[in-house]
């Protein structure tokens, strides 16, 4: 025993005296396979960027039980100084009391960040009363994707994806009438993709209250007016002839796109890498289908997570976590991030550099999801090269309060209600209008609930 | 029965100690924090707990889907129970039996139950999938009716209690391998001279011998499918399609981990201990009289 106590105290006398003087800052995160890695190591430029601070980043599982965790964590007085949340729980987060606001957190540490640099949708999502919470981190808004060999199969351009969703259904009948595919389209994060996004690119407002942002109570649903069931009443509609197939919450219906039965797919823009692998065929994206007419175009709206400080550690140790998340707004780490993981790069600076650099030219799929946030036409990287000879291009999307984000609590349960009424619509349970009815009912007493818990 | 008799007075106390405290920390503890949870509303990060009263539960119980998970938890706990004890006690009488490779076979039958449930779950997502699994692609062959899950709510149940049933059958076999065994051969040596057929032998002599061991798999396979079989729905149907799997310890896992409810998921916790505690009584009182020891 004595041997052993006098080697710990070797081995504890002779770590380098740096590693013990620098300040350990803990960085809960729910990245997973290849964006982990990205995640570590971009940790770990910034470890070695600087002698002061270590960030020592921990992987908590998926997002809610990363999110369990800390939680956990700080009502036991022990939260790391970094967690990663998804975008759903941005409203819990505002209102917990136990967050220390990003902005906050900048003033008090002298640093100057110029937030109006950031793309507005992404920023936004995050910001109350003109201030940031939170640090964006990953964020990805669905896009159109299409398999071009059965476009070709069917005589239609494989260069021109559709940009109604009329042209949808007329291109889903020919693919399957020539024999391109089993079925039209699919779609992931149902909930996410045709019903909030949908609200947000048409200009229809989601939840009352300005889809939440204005105020906690008296928030309600209003996907049950005209344009909801408009929408959900052409998928069931397109159920029945495959023109749509439903596949199932989250990214369960991926495997339908990947292996060719469906010929076209709705999903996050972060999935273009891993579709990069994992296809065999030729594909292409394009922006998200609109009903056109009386329907204004608008930008979408983002998902992904941003980076939380939690309150209850010594203030000293603030500075670490402000150093860390000035380093990840920078633009060069902007570009490292998007370009090796598929997320945005969400500062103006970061998007222009990658446009001089030709990124958007050799990776045009990489430029869909920047398009529909910014409103810019989806096609514009052929002319990029001679961006500054040209005009600059026509926004063809305007932003919107409708489609500047969702701040609702319980948002998670409410989006497990949409997706389970959807269901119980897709399979005949209920007719539109009362799954629609049912799902807005149902989240109206989250809503209703969340506000009671937060005014006592 | 022989007593035994401790010479030292507080023997006794320190041998029962260990269990007693892991039952303490792991049950009563968990279980008075649920019962004080389930009368408070508070936010999720904590710091104002307000006392509600019964609120959680009143809630609870005049939400109409709170009904239908208690209906699926029934239904999924009695398909769970029936087929794996039926199935269990079918294929422990083959395994019985002389055959050869008899070892393997009895070693082979008890594997599924080291099987993770989560595990359980991915493989019968690799076998049923509508999109990637490899039944939906033979059935396409010969049926032009989808089993698809995803939609289909009864399929989504069956296919759930599918594979919990899996996971717990090896189990049970070895619960009733054990039993089986147990029956002296004379016995059946005595019903083959007066020329019992097999069926009659089974069921006159068989049945009621294990009967104590069928009981307690009903008891423990019921209490198993109520409050364990989270792990399965998890990976394969996450409650759905619609509410269709969504059985009360899914429900409670949910509100309160996901939704971050903790007073409505402490009060399905209290809820559910009671339906469970409250079904072991009733099998206890009614079923037990048939058991013959």
């Amino acid at each position: 025993m004595k041997v052993f106590m006098s080697l710990c105290a070797a081995l504890v006398l002779a770590w380098p005296g740096a590693a013990l003087a620098r300040t350990e800052i803990h960085f809960w995160h729910a990245m997973t396979g290849a964006l982990g890695d990205a995640l570590e190591t971009q940790v770990k430029q910034f470890n070695e960027s600087q002698g002061e601070y270590e960030v020592k980043p921990l992987r908590k599982g998926t997002y809610p039980e990363t999110l369990t965790a800390a939680i956990a964590a700080y009502r036991q007085k022990n939260p790391p100084h970094l967690v990663q949340v998804f975008e759903v729980g941005t409203q819990t987060m505002m209102l917990s009391g136990a967050v220390y606001p990003v902005y906050e957190l900048m003033q008090h540490n002298e640093i100057k960040i110029d937030w109006n640099d950031f793309i507005k949708p992404v920023v936004g999502y995050y910001t109350k009363d003109g201030k940031l919470y939170s640090m964006p981190y990953n964020s990805s808004t669905p896009i159109f994707y299409y398999n071009k060999d059965a476009f070709k199969k069917a005589g239609l351009d494989p260069e021109k994806p559709p940009r109604t969703w009329p042209e949808v259904e007329a291109y889903a009948k020919k693919i399957i009438a020539a024999g391109g595919a089993k079925c039209g389209f699919s779609t992931g994060w149902p909930s996410w993709t045709m019903v909030e996004n949908m609200h947000a690119t048409h200009d229809q407002p989601f939840a009352s209250k300005h889809n939440g942002f204005d105020a906690v109570e008296g928030v309600e649903l209003l996907i049950n007016r005209e344009f909801g069931l408009k929408h959900v009443g052409a998928l069931n509609g397109w159920q029945k002839d495959n023109v749509y197939s439903y596949g199932g919450r989250q990214g369960t219906a991926d495997p339908k796109f990947v292996n060719g039965d469906c010929a076209m797919y709705i999903q996050s823009s972060a999935l273009i890498s891993g579709f990069s692998k994992s296809i065999k065929f030729d594909w292409g994206t394009g922006e998200l289908p609109h009903w056109g007419g009386r329907y204004p175009k608008a930008t979408s709206i983002i998902g992904g997570a941003t980076l939380w400080v939690l309150k209850g550690k010594p203030q000293a140790e603030y500075r670490g976590a402000a150093k860390f998340l000035e380093y990840l707004a920078k633009p060069e780490q902007q570009m490292w991030w998007h370009v090796n993981t598929g997320y945005l790069a969400i500062s103006n600076t970061a998007v222009r550099n990658l446009e001089q650099g030709y990124h958007f030219v050799k990776n045009p799929k990489q430029y869909t999801a920047f398009a529909q946030l910014t409103g810019l036409p989806p096609t514009a990287p052929a002319a990029l090269k001679d961006a500054k000879k040209a005009a600059p291009p026509k926004p063809e999307r305007v932003a919107t309060p409708n489609s500047s984000g969702l701040r609702l609590g319980n948002f998670v349960q409410i989006r497990d209600v949409i997706e389970s009424e959807l269901e119980n619509v897709f399979n005949g349970k209920k007719p539109v209008k009362q799954g629609l009815d049912d799902a807005v009912a149902k989240s109206n007493a989250l809503l209703k609930e969340f506000a009671a818990t937060y005014k006592q | 029965m022989k007593r035994t008799v401790f010479p030292n007075r507080w023997l006794p106390y320190l041998l029962v100690l260990p269990q007693l405290a892991v039952t303490i920390v792991f049950f009563f503890w968990p279980a008075a924090k649920s019962l004080y949870l389930s009368v408070f509303k508070s936010p999720p990060f904590g710091g104002r707990d307000v006392f509600v009263g019964l609120d959680n539960f009143t809630a609870l119980l005049r939400d109409r889907e709170y009904y239908e998970s208690v209906l699926n938890s029934f239904v999924f706990a009695l398909g769970v129970t029936g087929l794996s004890v039926v199935g269990g006690l079918v294929i422990a009488v083959l395994a019985n039996q002389k055959i050869r490779g008899l070892a393997f076979y009895r070693t082979a039958l008890l594997w599924p139950y080291g099987i993770a449930p989560a595990v359980a779950g991915i493989i019968f997502l690799f076998i049923f999938h509508p999109a990637y699994g490899i039944l939906p692609y033979f059935l396409s062959f010969v049926t032009a009716y989808e089993f698809n899950w995803l939609l289909k709510g009864w399929v989504a149940m069956t296919l759930v209690i599918l594979a919990t049933s899996w996971t717990h059958l090896g189990y049970n076999i070895a619960f009733f391998l054990a039993g089986l065994q147990a029956i002296p051969a004379s016995v059946m040596e005595a019903a083959s001279v007066d020329g019992a057929p097999p069926l009659k032998k089974f069921t006159a002599i068989t049945v009621p011998l294990i009967s104590p061991v069928t009981f307690y798999l009903v008891v423990v396979n019921m209490v198993f499918a109520f409050f364990s079989s989270f792990g399965v729905i998890h990976a394969v149907t996450h409650g759905g399609p619609g509410n269709a799997t969504e059985i009360m310890v899914f429900k409670l896992w949910k509100d309160g981990f996901i939704g971050l409810n903790l007073g409505s998921s402490a009060a399905q916790s209290v809820i559910l201990m009671a339906v469970v505690i409250g079904l072991t009584m009733l099998q206890f009182r009614v079923a037990e009289k048939r058991v013959t020891y």
